[in-house]
C-alpha cells in the first residue's frame, strides 16, 4: 500500500493505482476527456494534469502511478489556465453545433466548456472538414466532432478485439478511421459509440428521435441471448429511442450489435404479439422450387400476406393444438420423429426445462440449440 | 616513370561526396592509374568528417593524394580533373597548386577536437580490419574480459558523458539503473532516427565509422545485461543503413557479436530496424512503440523505458554519438574524457554547421567552446560577408542566440540559460537577410506536420501558433498577436505530452525574446529583412536604371513598364513579388523593402 496526499487529504491505496483513481476515491473531481476507467490510460487530452510536489512540470493524473509520500495538487490557477487553453484549443477545432447535436446534454466536452465558461475562443482558426459517408445502418461517424481521445480505438482493440479503426495521418490532420479511410466494416457492436465523449460517434437510428433531456431511463435485461446483459432503455414518449448499458453492472457496460442497436422490433408493425396458427401450407406463399431455379419472381401483389396464411389464436388454443399434434406425430411415427431446437435467446433455466421436456416429456434425445457450433 | 608503391588516394565517399560526384572521381582515378600502370590504393574514405577536411562538405569532392607520407588535399574535384592530377602530381610529382585546398580548409580544422569523428574519414568504413587497425574493438575486449559491469558504470559516470540526443541525461546513471533492474530480458537500443532538418551528425558517424557505434553498443549491453540490441535508423539514410548492415555482419563473422563473444559467456546481437520517416519516432517511447509494430506515438513517462521499455522490459536508449564516445572513453580513460569540456558538460560535441556560413559542414568541438569561435574561426564567418544576426541551435526544438551573445559557451547549461538547447547538434547560421518570424514559421511548419496527433496542445496548439505566425508574415497580424503567441507557447510547453510538443514553441519564444522588434515591424506592415513576400514592395531606383529592359522581359506579370534607355517603373498593384526583376537587374537598380 502506498500513502499519498491529494489536495491535503491523505489516502492509502494499492501500488499501481493512478493519481486520478486515488483522487476519485477521495471524491476529488479532476476533469477528463480521454480517460475511461475500463481502458488503458492514454494521456492525450491533457485535461487531467495535476501538480506533483518536486516535479517541475504538470503530470497527467490518469497515467501517473502513485508513489509513497507523493503530494498532489489537483487545482491551482496555473493548472486551471492550462486546462482552459487545452479546452479552447479543442473547441477551436470543433463544429460547436450543440444546438443540433445528438449528444447535447450528454456530452463531456459540452459539460467542460460549460464549467470553464468558454464563450469566446482566442485560438479560432482552421477546422478539419470531413464528409460523413458510412454506408452501414448502425454507426454514424462525424469526424469533425472527434477530439482524438482514442477511446474508440482502445475499446475496439482492448475490449472487442476487432481493431477496426486506428489513428492515421500526423499533426493537425490526424484522424481516426478504418484502414485506408474505407467505410467502417466491423461487427458494429457500437462499443466505440458508447465510449465516445462527444457527438463524433452516434447511432444512426438515434438521429432526430430526441435527446437526453426528454428521456426516461428504464433498466432491464437484454433478451437477445442467455448472457443477459444489463441494458438501459432510453424511452421518449413511450418509445424506445436508444439503448445503453451501465458500467457498474456485471457486463461492465459492454454490449453487442443486437443489444445496442437491435431494439426497433419493439415498435415494429411486424412484431408477433399473439400466437398464430397456420391455415394454409407454407408453399402457398412462397415461390416453388422450379420458380426459384428459373429466377421467376412473383409480382408482390400475388404474394399472399402473412395474414392470409395464419390466423390469430389464444394461448390456450395454440398450446392445446401443439400438444395434440405432438401426440399425434409421436403415436404415428414414434418419438424420434420429433426434434427440439432451442434458442440462445432463452435463459439457461429455460433451456434446461426445454431439454427436459423433449427428453422426458416427448421421449427423444433429438434436442439441439441454435448456438451449438 | 616508375610506379610509386606508396601512393594513397583518398576520396570522399559519404553521402555528400557521392552527391558531388565522388563515385565518378573514384572511377576516373581507377581508369587513369590503370592507363598509367601505377599501383595505388584507392580507398573509399568515409565522407564528410574525414581527415582534417572531411567535415567540410561544402568543398566536396575532396581528394587526398598521399605520396610517401606527404599529403596533398584537393577540393571541388570533378572526374574530368583527374587526368591532370594523375599526370602532374602522381607521375611528375608536382601537385596541381590551383586545386589544392586553401587556408579556409586548414582553419576549419584548427579549433576542432575530434573524438567521435577522429577515425571518420581516415578509415574505410566498410572494412572491419581498418577499424581494428586503429585499436577498434580493444575497448570491448577490455570490458568483456577484465571489467565488471559495475566498473564500466563507474568509468562512464566519472567521465561525465551525457546523452548526445538532446536532453543530456548522464549516460552512466542510465546504465546503472538498467543494470540494477532485476529482469531476465533487457534491451539496448541505439537511436539513429536523426530527424532534425539540417542535422546529419549521426548519419555521418554511422557512414564513417559504424564499428565504433557497434562497439559502444556491445559495451553498453554487457554493462546493463542486455542480450538483444536494436539500431533504430531512418530509412532515408540508405548509405548509412548499408554500411551498418555490412559492419554488423562483419562483426558477427569476427566474433564480436553473437554467442560467447570473445570467448566469454556474454551473448549479444543487434537488429536493424528502419524508421518510416516520422520525426516523433526519435522520442524514446514512440521509438519503442514503432519497434513493437505500433504507430509511433509517445506515451507518458513515468514509467521510463529504463524500467518499462521495449516489450515491457528494461530498455536503455542511447544516441549514436553517445555510443560512439564509449569506446574512446574506455580506451583512453574517464579522466582523459573529462579533461575536455566544462564542469557539467564533458567531452566534445559534433555539430552540423549550416546556413549562411562560409565553411558549412560537420564539426566536433570541445563542450564549452564560445559560439564565436565556432562561427568565425571554424566556420569562417558568414558566407555573404553580411552581418551575422543569430545562430539557431537545436533545430526545431531549439532557439536562437543573437549576434550580441556570441560569447555564450556551447554546453548544455549555458545554451539552456539563454533559451536554446544543444539538442542533437544542428547549428544554423542566420545573417541580416534572414527574417526571424519567417524562421520561427519554418520550424513550426515542421513540428506541426510531425506532431503525432496524440495530445491536444501539440496537435492543435502548434497549428494555431503556425496560423498566427502565418498571418503576421502576411501583414495580417493583429494587435495582441505577439502576446498571444507567448501565452500559447508557454501553455503548449507546459501541457504537452512529449519532448516534441514541450520544445516545439522554443523557436517562437526565443525569436520573440531577442527579436521582438521584428515581430512588431511585421505588425506594422514591414519585414525588416525583406523576406516576407506579402510585405515587400519592389521598386526601381531611377538613378541606377539605364533602361536596359532586362527586368521588363523577366517580369512574368507584366508589371514593369518603361521606354528603352529610360528608367523603368514597377506597378505595385500588378506586381506579384516574385523577385524575377531583382535577380535580372545587373545594375542593382531594383530594390525591395
Amino acid at each position: 500500500m502506498v500513502k499519498v496526499t491529494i489536495d491535503s487529504k491523505t489516502i492509502e491505496v494499492a501500488e499501481g493505482t493512478t493519481v486520478l483513481e486515488a483522487a476519485r476515491m477521495l471524491n476529488i473531481q479532476i476533469p477528463t476527456l480521454c480517460h475511461h476507467p475500463k481502458l488503458t490510460p492514454f494521456g492525450g487530452c491533457r485535461m487531467c494534469i495535476v501538480e506533483v510536489k518536486g516535479v517541475p512540470r504538470p503530470l497527467t493524473s490518469c497515467t501517473t502511478p502513485v508513489s509513497e509520500g507523493m503530494e498532489v495538487t489537483t487545482s491551482s490557477p496555473e493548472i486551471e489556465e492550462l486546462r482552459k487553453t487545452v479546452l479552447e484549443l479543442i473547441l477551436s477545432d470543433h463544429p460547436n453545433d450543440c444546438m443540433i447535436c445528438e449528444k447535447a446534454g450528454d456530452c463531456t466536452l459540452q459539460e467542460l466548456a460549460y464549467f470553464y465558461g468558454i464563450k469566446e475562443n482566442r485560438f479560432a482558426g482552421e477546422r478539419r472538414v470531413y464528409e460523413k459517408r458510412d454506408g452501414n445502418p448502425f454507426i454514424e461517424r462525424d469526424m469533425e466532432k472527434c477530439i482524438l481521445c482514442g477511446r474508440c480505438v482502445k475499446v475496439c482493440e482492448e475490449v472487442q478485439g476487432v481493431e477496426a479503426i486506428d489513428f492515421t495521418y500526423r499533426g493537425f490532420k490526424s484522424k481516426i478511421c478504418p484502414p485506408f479511410e474505407k467505410d467502417l466494416k466491423c461487427e458494429f457492436c457500437g462499443q466505440c459509440v458508447a465510449v465516445c465523449p462527444t457527438g463524433a460517434l452516434t447511432g444512426k437510428m438515434w438521429a432526430l428521435r430526441g435527446r437526453q433531456k426528454d428521456i426516461k431511463e428504464v433498466d432491464t435485461t437484454c433478451a437477445y441471448c442467455g448472457t443477459g446483459c444489463n441494458i438501459t432503455l432510453h424511452v421518449r414518449a413511450n418509445e424506445v429511442i436508444r439503448v445503453t448499458s451501465k458500467e457498474d453492472k456485471w457486463n461492465e457496460g459492454w454490449l453487442c450489435v443486437k443489444g445496442r442497436f437491435g431494439y426497433t422490433f419493439i415498435n415494429s408493425p411486424d412484431r408477433l404479439k399473439k400466437p398464430l396458427i397456420r391455415i394454409e401450407t407454407k408453399d402457398e406463399g412462397r415461390r416453388t422450387k422450379d420458380e426459384k431455379q428459373e429466377g421467376i419472381s412473383r409480382p408482390s401483389s400475388l404474394v399472399p400476406h402473412l395474414s392470409s396464411l395464419f390466423r390469430e389464436a389464444t394461448w390456450d388454443e395454440a398450446l392445446d393444438y401443439t400438444a395434440q399434434r405432438l401426440k399425434e406425430i409421436k403415436g404415428k411415427h414414434g418419438p424420434d420423429a420429433i426434434a427440439g431446437l432451442s434458442s440462445a435467446r432463452c435463459t439457461t433455466e429455460e433451456n434446461y426445462l426445454f431439454q427436459k421436456f423433449v427428453r422426458a416429456g416427448l421421449g427423444t434425445n433429438n434436442i439441439d440449440h441454435c448456438a451449438r457450433l | 616513370m616508375k610506379a610509386n608503391n606508396n601512393t594513397t588516394i583518398r576520396i570522399c565517399m559519404g553521402t555528400g561526396g557521392i552527391a558531388a560526384g565522388g563515385a565518378e572521381v573514384l572511377n576516373a582515378f581507377k581508369k587513369e592509374l590503370n592507363l598509367a600502370g601505377i599501383k595505388a590504393n584507392i580507398e573509399k574514405n568515409c565522407s564528410m568528417h574525414k581527415v582534417g577536411c572531411r567535415g567540410l562538405c561544402a568543398k566536396d569532392v575532396l581528394v587526398d593524394v598521399i605520396i610517401n607520407d606527404e599529403k596533398t588535399t584537393y577540393q571541388f574535384i570533378k572526374s574530368d580533373m583527374v587526368p591532370r592530377i594523375v599526370k602532374e602530381h602522381i607521375i611528375e610529382k608536382t601537385p596541381v597548386i590551383d586545386w589544392v585546398v586553401g587556408e579556409d580548409y586548414h582553419n576549419f580544422h584548427k579549433k576542432q577536437f575530434k573524438v567521435v569523428l577522429s577515425d571518420c574519414g581516415s578509415i574505410d568504413p566498410e572494412d572491419i580490419t581498418a577499424y581494428i587497425g586503429v585499436k577498434g574493438y580493444e575497448a570491448a575486449k577490455k570490458v568483456l574480459i577484465s571489467l565488471k559491469p559495475e566498473e564500466v558504470v563507474e568509468i562512464i559516470k566519472s567521465s561525465g558523458l551525457r546523452g548526445r540526443g538532446g536532453a543530456g541525461f548522464p549516460t552512466g546513471v542510465k546504465w546503472e539503473i538498467a543494470m540494477k533492474q532485476d529482469s531476465k530480458q533487457k534491451y539496448l537500443i541505439c537511436n539513429a532516427d536523426e530527424g532534425d532538418p539540417g542535422a546529419f551528425m549521426d548519419r555521418s558517424v554511422i557512414e564513417g565509422n559504424p564499428h565504433a557505434v557497434i562497439e559502444g553498443m556491445i559495451i553498453g549491453a554487457y554493462t546493463i545485461g542486455a542480450d538483444k540490441g536494436y539500431v533504430y535508423i531512418r530509412a532515408e539514410y540508405p548509405l548509412a543503413v548499408e554500411r551498418l548492415k555490412k559492419a554488423l555482419s562483419d562483426a558477427r563473422e569476427n566474433g564480436f557479436l553473437g554467442k560467447g563473444i570473445l570467448g566469454t559467456k556474454f551473448n549479444f546481437d543487434i537488429k536493424v530496424k528502419l524508421g518510416a520517416g516520422a520525426f516523433v519516432c526519435g522520442e524514446e517511447t514512440a521509438l519503442i512503440a514503432s519497434i513493437e509494430g505500433q504507430r509511433g506515438m509517445p506515451r507518458a513517462k513515468p514509467p521510463f523505458p529504463v524500467y518499462h521499455g521495449l516489450w515491457g522490459k528494461p530498455t536503455v536508449i542511447n544516441n549514436v554519438e553517445t555510443l560512439a564516445n564509449v569506446p574512446c572513453i574506455i580506451r583512453n580513460g574517464a579522466r582523459w574524457f573529462a579533461s575536455f569540456g566544462t564542469e557539467k558538460s564533458k567531452g566534445t560535441k559534433v555539430f552540423a554547421l549550416t546556413g549562411k556560413i562560409k565553411n558549412s559542414g560537420l564539426i566536433e568541438v570541445p563542450m564549452g567552446i564560445p559560439l564565436r569561435e565556432i562561427i568565425y574561426d571554424i566556420g569562417g564567418g558568414t558566407e555573404s560577408g553580411k552581418a551575422l544576426k543569430a545562430v539557431q541551435t537545436g533545430g526545431p526544438s531549439g532557439g536562437c542566440i543573437p549576434a550580441d551573445m556570441l560569447d555564450t559557451p556551447v554546453d548544455f547549461e549555458s545554451l539552456a540559460k539563454v533559451g536554446s538547447i544543444v539538442g542533437s547538434g544542428g547549428m544554423v547560421v542566420l545573417d541580416e537577410d534572414n527574417c526571424m518570424v519567417n524562421m520561427a514559421q519554418y520550424f513550426l511548419q515542421f513540428t506541426q506536420m510531425e506532431s503525432c496527433g496524440k495530445c491536444v496542445p501539440c496537435r492543435i496548439g502548434t497549428k494555431r501558433l503556425l496560423e498566427i505566425l502565418d498571418r503576421i508574415t502576411k501583414g495580417k497580424g493583429k494587435k495582441g498577436d505577439i502576446e498571444l503567441l507567448e501565452k500559447l507557447s508557454r501553455d503548449i510547453k507546459a501541457a504537452s505530452l512529449c519532448g516534441l510538443g514541450q520544445t516545439a514553441p522554443n523557436p517562437v519564444l526565443s525569436t520573440i525574446k531577442y527579436f521582438r522588434h521584428e515581430y512588431e515591424a511585421h505588425l506594422q506592415g514591414k519585414c525588416p529583412a525583406a523576406v516576407c513576400k506579402e510585405l515587400l514592395t519592389y521598386y526601381i531606383l531611377e538613378e541606377f536604371c539605364n533602361g536596359c529592359g532586362a527586368c521588363l522581359r523577366a517580369c512574368p506579370a507584366g508589371a514593369i513598364t518603361g521606354e528603352k534607355k529610360k528608367p523603368h517603373f514597377i506597378d505595385s498593384e500588378i506586381c506579384i513579388k516574385c523577385g524575377a526583376c531583382f535577380d535580372a537587374c545587373k545594375f542593382k537598380a531594383v530594390a525591395k523593402e
